[in-house]
């Protein structure tokens, strides 16, 4: 016998006419009248304009009637008899898989071709590898794009969209997101303008001549994971990135100071034409999160 | 009347029913067929599923709680599928720059891209959009949820041993997609917050030495950020992951019906049955009810509890960040190591390992790698091979449950420190004292608790008067074994 009950119990369901199960039935008629009238009730709300967390209550009440009735009507009013069902072993049969291996194999024609079989797995490589072609149109070669960004010789540090940034734009203490002549069209030429007392930096050849009155230039894509490190706490010269908390030392040339971060933000060199700032040249070395091949 | 009706018409060939074959004396005591067998007879002389149907009925279930967690999944599976539908109706993956005109004044004006613009129209305009949204998205949350205590219970009881391998795989796939449903949509908004997540990821994959960059460039289509994401992730969201979904439900259920539920030790409960209540009607009703109670409690916190508002944060600008960035809460363990792992970047012979590749790329292979072929490790480990439809107590596989706590232990430690700058906010330490204190506790917990879980375990199995595995005949019926062939015969007791 395949399946049968198992001993001892009724199942559970209250005899016919009786107050239990009466009780049962009114409840399951109450939970299947709230679905009713709070789904009523919705469309009116709905016609009226709709209300967001009204909505949620009425529909919460509609859905969870339908549920709570129809559990009840299961649990109390349905016989709850443990019923036995018999497994069968899964698979395992000897005879069966030699009488398979049989099948796949009885074909001479197929099996004793060994030279033609892997010439056909050849050929299917090779059909593999033209399928994967248009994988490649998915996205550019990375070449040098990695390397580079919008920053020119003689562009000016300029607000998304606004004014070119000049020494009196920016007070002691202060940071600005600037962009080469204000164009963001490469996001990852973001680049930090910070203004500190000019005798604080702690910079050398090269990078203490790019920070003309104390104004220093800083990549702002962390060089963890590419956040833009947008936090700055003025009163100890340190950046920081939201995303990883990494720091980095303004004053001694953006290197990490706690976090993930392994490599200093790039420093942008400035000189001040005028009155307004300019960037001497690109960025000496890739921005941004760090790449296998970034020191070549 | 009815000889009319089980008759086949002339011409038409039919094997015999059940009641031609129990013979005509039988056939004419029948009662005339009701509306609902003749509805079933037209759909059996169609389709030949009448037999399959009706033993799907019977099959039993067994009755247990924790087995209602991959049911609950499901459902929210289901409702994410009913209410996604119903915004992909309004949204617009675009990265196309518009300009915001719609009801959210401080916005008024601002060059948004049509995403941004769409899901603005979503949560302000539309009638019960806000509601469809939120609930999408909190359900989203919940399904990763249950979804993985339905692994730990599968996990500590056992339940993914022969012959049920292949179908933890499926399972543990499916979770991975689940993450990944939750990842790209997370990003389709446009919104500040979303923007960061894409990013990391961007940078996850760059990090990857020798492929990273031509990787990062072909998923995204160049150099982060990149018009083709919002479009990408769209397809990848709707379609791609969806259709890989259905495909690994419907394997992840054929298996169950295969192998039959497993249930725990206790009453009539053996290897070699399984003890439940008929599919019909009994568990049809449990479970449709249960579709509605999970659908009335996301409902619930959809209604009333905001979630990405994303007209507070803003439209998404490649140079700006929100503060504090917290990612969905079952990607915080990401976030969390990519946090506190050091500051290591080693060149070795001209290739830079970049510091977000170990605990980006390395770490959760090797995590995923193990989960996913627990089955075969343990049953190495064990030299256990044999067939199991009896669950385990979690405390009988000291090893197991030990390692399984020690892998949650991980998660977890991970996930609290990728709220470091928070937690930091709330206790005022610095976050610096808090990423080297994380550091320790990643070392240090998870083989602490291994130890610990370990203990308790042993000694409540040896406390515990049966042995694991008896082979003690069934109570009050026969004892059957094995054969080499496969099949069963009884044992004299």
């Amino acid at each position: 016998m395949t399946h049968g009950a198992a001993p001892g119990g009724s199942g559970g369901v209250p005899p016919r006419g009786s107050a239990a199960e009466r009780r049962a039935e009114r409840l399951v008629l109450l939970s299947f009248g709230i679905t009713f009238l709070t789904g009523i009730a919705l469309l009116v709300l709905y016609v009226a304009g709709g209300q967001t967390q009204l909505e949620g209550i009425l529909l919460t009440l509609c859905l969870g009637g339908l549920g709570v009735g129809i559990v009840i009507w299961a649990q109390r009013l349905m016989s709850s008899e443990l019923r036995i069902e018999r497994r069968h072993p899964i698979g395992g049969d000897r005879h069966r898989i030699a009488n398979l291996g049989e099948a796949l194999s009885d074909e001479e024609g197929f099996t004793r071709r060994t030279l033609l079989i892997k010439a056909l797995g050849g050929a299917l490589a090779g059909l593999g590898a033209a399928l994967a072609l248009p994988i490649f149109s998915l996205g550019p070669a990375p070449g040098r794009a990695l390397f580079e960004t919008s920053w020119r010789a003689g562009a000016r540090l300029a607000t998304i969209g606004g004014e070119p940034v000049g020494p009196d734009d920016l007070p002691v203490g202060g940071v600005l997101t600037v962009f080469p002549d204000g164009d963001d069209i490469d996001p990852n030429a973001a680049t930090l303008l910070i203004h500190v007392e000019p005798g604080l930096l702690r910079l050398e050849g090269d990078a203490a001549t790019a920070t003309p009155e104390g104004f220093v230039a800083y990549s702002k894509i962390c060089t963890h994971a590419g956040c833009p490190v947008g936090l700055y706490r003025a009163a100890q010269h340190i950046l920081i990135c939201p995303c990883h908390q990494s720091e980095f030392d303004v004053l001694a040339g953006a290197v990490p100071i706690s976090g993930p971060a392994a490599r200093p933000l790039p420093q942008l060199p400035i000189r001040l034409e005028g009155d307004t700032f300019v960037a001497v040249a690109d960025y000496s070395e890739p921005v941004g999160p760090s790449f296998w091949n970034m020191g070549r | 009347m009815i000889r009319r009706f089980l008759r086949p018409p002339p011409g038409t060939s039919r094997p015999p029913s059940r009641a031609e074959r129990a013979g005509p004396a039988d056939d004419a005591e029948r009662d005339p067929p009701t509306d609902l067998e003749r509805l079933a007879m037209w759909i059996d002389t169609r389709t030949g599923l009448a037999g399959v149907v009706r033993t799907g009925m019977r099959k039993v279930f067994p009755d247990h709680w924790t087995f209602l967690l991959g049911e609950i999944a499901l459902f929210c599976f289901l409702i994410l599928v009913l209410t996604g539908t119903f915004l992909t109706f309004f949204y617009v993956p675009s990265a196309a720059l518009v300009t915001y005109e719609g009801e959210y004044v401080p916005l008024q004006g601002q060059e948004v891209s049509a995403a941004f613009d769409s899901v603005m129209a979503l949560s302000f305009e539309v009638r019960a959009g806000l509601l469809m949204r939120q609930i999408h998205h909190w359900t989203a949350l919940v399904f990763v949820a249950v979804a993985i205590l339905h692994l730990c219970r599968v996990f500590f009881t056992g339940a993914f041993r022969r012959p049920r391998e292949l179908n933890w795989v499926i399972g543990f796939t499916l979770l991975i997609l689940a993450m990944a449903e939750g990842f790209t949509g997370y990003s389709l908004p446009d919104d500040l917050l979303s923007g960061t997540g894409a990013r990391i990821a961007y940078s996850a994959a760059l990090s990857i030495p020798l492929i990273g960059p031509w990787a990062a460039s072909l998923v995204f289509g160049g150099e982060f950020p990149t018009e083709a994401l919002i479009s990408r992730f769209f397809v990848i969201h709707v379609m791609l992951l969806p259709g890989l979904f259905f495909g690994g439900i419907a394997a992840h259920l054929a298996f169950v019906v295969l192998h039959k539920h497993t249930q725990y030790r206790g009453g009539p409960a053996e290897e070699t049955n399984v003890v439940g209540r008929y599919f019909w009607p009994s568990q049809v009703f449990l479970s449709t009810g249960l579709f509605f109670l999970t659908a009335a409690v996301v409902a619930l916190i959809g209604g009333l509890f905001q979630i990405n508002p994303i007209w507070a944060y803003g439209p998404f600008e490649a140079a700006e960040v929100a503060s504090p960035a917290q990612p969905d809460w079952y990607v915080g363990w990401l976030d969390g190591a990519l946090r506190i792992f050091p500051p290591f970047e080693p060149t070795i012979l001209g290739v830079t390992i970049p510091s977000a590749f170990i605990p980006g790329v390395v770490l959760p292979g090797i995590l995923f790698t193990i989960v996913a072929l627990w089955p075969f490790l343990e049953a190495r480990f064990v030299g256990d091979d044999r067939e199991h439809h009896l669950l385990d107590r979690f405390w009988e596989r000291p090893v197991r449950t030990a390692t399984g706590s020690a892998i949650l232990a991980i998660f977890g430690v991970l996930t609290l420190a990728g709220g470091n700058d928070v937690i930091a906010f709330y206790f005022s330490t610095e976050v610096e004292s808090l990423t080297n204190l994380f550091r320790v506790l990643t070392l240090v917990v998870p083989p602490l608790l291994w130890i610990l879980v370990y203990r308790a375990c042993k000694s409540r199995r040896d406390r515990s008067q049966e042995p694991v595995e008896t082979h003690r005949p069934p109570r009050g019926g026969v004892a059957l074994r094995r054969t080499a062939s496969g099949g069963f015969e009884e044992v004299e007791t």
